[in-house]
């Protein structure tokens, strides 16, 4: 999976668990930080639950630094294992101070100078000041750095992150990202999400997955750029259109053109997908190749029937959603001017105009 | 947030309510011989009486923290009808007119009883001993203290519970460390009700340990005894009783106050 060896023994998923249909096989080498996403219901916390101890697998193991402790056999239970966990909810033991509440893990494994290790790694995330608070007195975003400073005070071997952003808002969110990103570097990590901008400030690696199988793995820049799914091409912020490779591009099964210098072993007539950027598809209401507009380069290829299926607006920017006439989805990212001033609204047929310099097309 | 007001004729019935549970409090005070109270109070009767009780309760509450505890752990983390069996089982000395559970009791450990014979033969009389006494107070009381605790055990976030598992806390950490402490209000609240519930214990005591003065004969049976004879006497204890009740509750709401505000 990685193209660097591994600095030592992998942690090694390889089990299935028969009532929720999930065959995984997933690797993390040793200091680096992997990755799962996938569709609500995939498979990614059963996954965090086998890694923990809190579910065994039906059949297969699971090895922590080239340890066993999940087999048919064996069994380590969650708190033999020195694997944490943070997830959305900072989960901080309310009848305890903030200081203890981080010493609890020290003591509870009967590490030596649990107050002293507490302090540091309070001091780590920057909360040094609230040692002596109740959790309720803190923000989301302090709970959540209080909540890394606990993980990371039992010098875990592997940490589990469970989306350990999606319940802060949006000051908090960055603040926590980069603590997080300068805490987890150089230790075996697995996280969890569903924002690509947690892909690339905290992850080295990527395993896709969906309906309980891996179906893609890769680095972070493998797997964005080259989206083997429309999950990660949504996660990815390019749209993706399947079609068949023509000698100079892809044709969509619903007869669209995308024209494209084709990359190195392409096989015309085989199956291939696009991926286009969103901010390199104009919206126009009425065909351009049609009027008079006739500062719109006009080509049949890569001008495509469509009609609006939803508008996001955010701010000066607004995503279009069209369906093309086959049902596949391409996003655009247009002005909320150009949006308003052209009455866009859901139904509204349009043709997608699309930079084919920024297109890039990938056989199956 | 404001509400449409209410029916005047539930103001009524609420009236009828209070004035039900003050009334009767308000004509033993009139009839209490504040007086002689002191008096009345350390008499040898008396004073026997109400160690007896004292030390009794406070035992049987130990006994129902102590086994009643594990019990609604276990009651909480149970599903199925096994489970659904159990709680009934252990509930159940909760509507059991006392007489009844007294006479459960005597006829399972009393002298010639079901295990009783057994134990007689063994040297061990539990029957009209102050053992007995604590064993009724704990039959009918624990009760009071399981059910209140598993809804409280219920409730608690099975995560918390699941992080401390995973910072490295053996079960008996998680349960003491994090589990306990967080249902520590309703531990409380359900040892004061068994403590209250043991104090007022009469007819289960009576059927099963008797009246023996300085052994088994508690505050409710004082009074019971001497309510004829001695009024005044039956007044003072009943009002020592009635304080010890308000002491109780006044005592839960403190801790669970305290308890609540961290």
């Amino acid at each position: 999976m990685a193209d660097r060896p591994p600095a030592g023994p992998a942690t090694h998923l390889d089990c299935r668990v028969d009532a929720r249909d999930v065959e995984l096989l997933i690797s993390v080498p040793t200091g680096r930080r992997l990755a799962i996403v996938g569709p609500n219901g995939a498979g990614k916390s059963t996954a965090l639950l086998l890694l923990a101890g809190h579910l065994r697998p039906d059949s297969g193991s699971v090895r922590l630094h080239g340890k066993t402790v999940s087999s048919p056999r064996t069994h380590v239970p969650a708190h033999r294992r020195r694997v944490v966990s943070l997830e959305q909810n900072p989960g901080l033991f309310p009848h305890l101070t903030v200081l203890d509440n981080v010493a609890y893990g020290p003591r509870a494994r009967g590490l030596g100078r649990a107050l002293t290790r507490a302090r540091t790694e309070l001091d780590a995330v920057g909360l040094a000041a609230l040692a002596s608070r109740r959790p309720h007195q803190l923000s989301g975003g302090q709970a959540q750095r209080v909540a890394l400073a606990r993980a990371l005070a039992v010098d875990p071997d592997l940490i589990l992150l469970d989306e350990p952003l999606a319940a802060l808002d949006v000051e908090a969110a960055p603040d926590m990202r980069r603590v997080l990103a300068d805490r987890l570097s150089g230790r075996t990590t697995v996280i969890v999400t569903h924002d690509p901008l947690d892909l690339w400030a905290l992850a080295d690696l990527v395993v896709v997955v969906a309906s309980g199988r891996v179906v893609q793995s890769g680095t972070v820049e493998d797997v964005l750029s080259r989206p083997g799914s429309d999950f990660v091409a949504r996660l990815s912020g390019v749209s993706l259109l399947y079609g068949t490779a023509l000698d100079d591009g892809l044709r969509t099964p619903g007869g669209d053109l995308i024209g494209v210098r084709p990359p190195s072993g392409w096989r015309p007539g085989a199956d291939a997908f696009a991926t286009i950027d969103p901010r390199a598809v104009a919206v126009h209401v009425t065909n351009p190749c049609g009027t008079l507009d006739t500062h719109v380069s006009c080509h049949p290829a890569n001008s495509l029937p469509a009609r609006i299926s939803s508008l996001t607006p955010a701010g000066a920017l607004t995503r279009v959603t069209a369906i093309l006439r086959d049902g596949q989805r391409v996003d655009a990212e247009i002005t909320s001017r150009h949006a308003a001033t052209n009455l866009l609204s859901p139904g509204v047929p349009v043709t997608l105009l699309v930079d084919a310099s920024t297109v890039k097309i990938h056989p199956r | 947030m404001t509400r449409p007001p209410l029916p005047r004729w539930l103001l009524v019935l609420a009236t009828l309510a209070v004035l039900l549970a003050a009334v009767p409090l308000l004509g033993m005070a009139v009839r209490l011989p504040w007086a002689d109270l002191p008096l009345l109070l350390s008499s040898e009767s008396a004073r026997e009486a109400a160690l007896l009780s004292l030390r009794t309760c406070a035992l049987s509450t130990l006994l129902c923290v102590l086994v009643g505890t594990p019990l609604a752990v276990l009651l909480s983390r149970s599903h199925g009808p096994l489970a659904a069996l159990a709680r009934t089982v252990t509930a159940l000395p909760m509507v059991l007119p006392p007489v009844v559970a007294g006479l459960a009791l005597l006829v399972t450990l009393g002298r010639t009883g079901v295990v009783g014979r057994h134990l007689s033969v063994l040297g061990v009389e539990i029957g009209f001993t102050t053992a007995a006494v604590v064993i009724a107070q704990t039959f009918v009381a624990m009760p009071f203290l399981v059910v209140s605790l598993e809804g409280a055990l219920r409730s608690v976030d099975a995560r918390l519970e699941r992080t401390a598992a995973s910072l490295g806390a053996s079960p008996s950490r998680v349960l003491c460390t994090v589990t306990l402490p967080l249902v520590l209000p309703s531990l409380a609240a359900g040892a004061t009700m068994s403590f209250a519930r043991a104090l007022g214990e009469f007819g289960a005591t009576l059927t099963f340990a008797g009246s023996l003065q300085g052994t088994t004969r508690t505050l409710p049976l004082e009074i019971y005894l001497t309510r004829e004879a001695d009024t005044d006497t039956a007044l003072a204890l009943a009002f020592l009783l009635i304080l010890s009740a308000a002491l109780l509750m006044a005592a839960s709401a403190v801790v669970r106050r305290a308890v609540v505000r961290g």
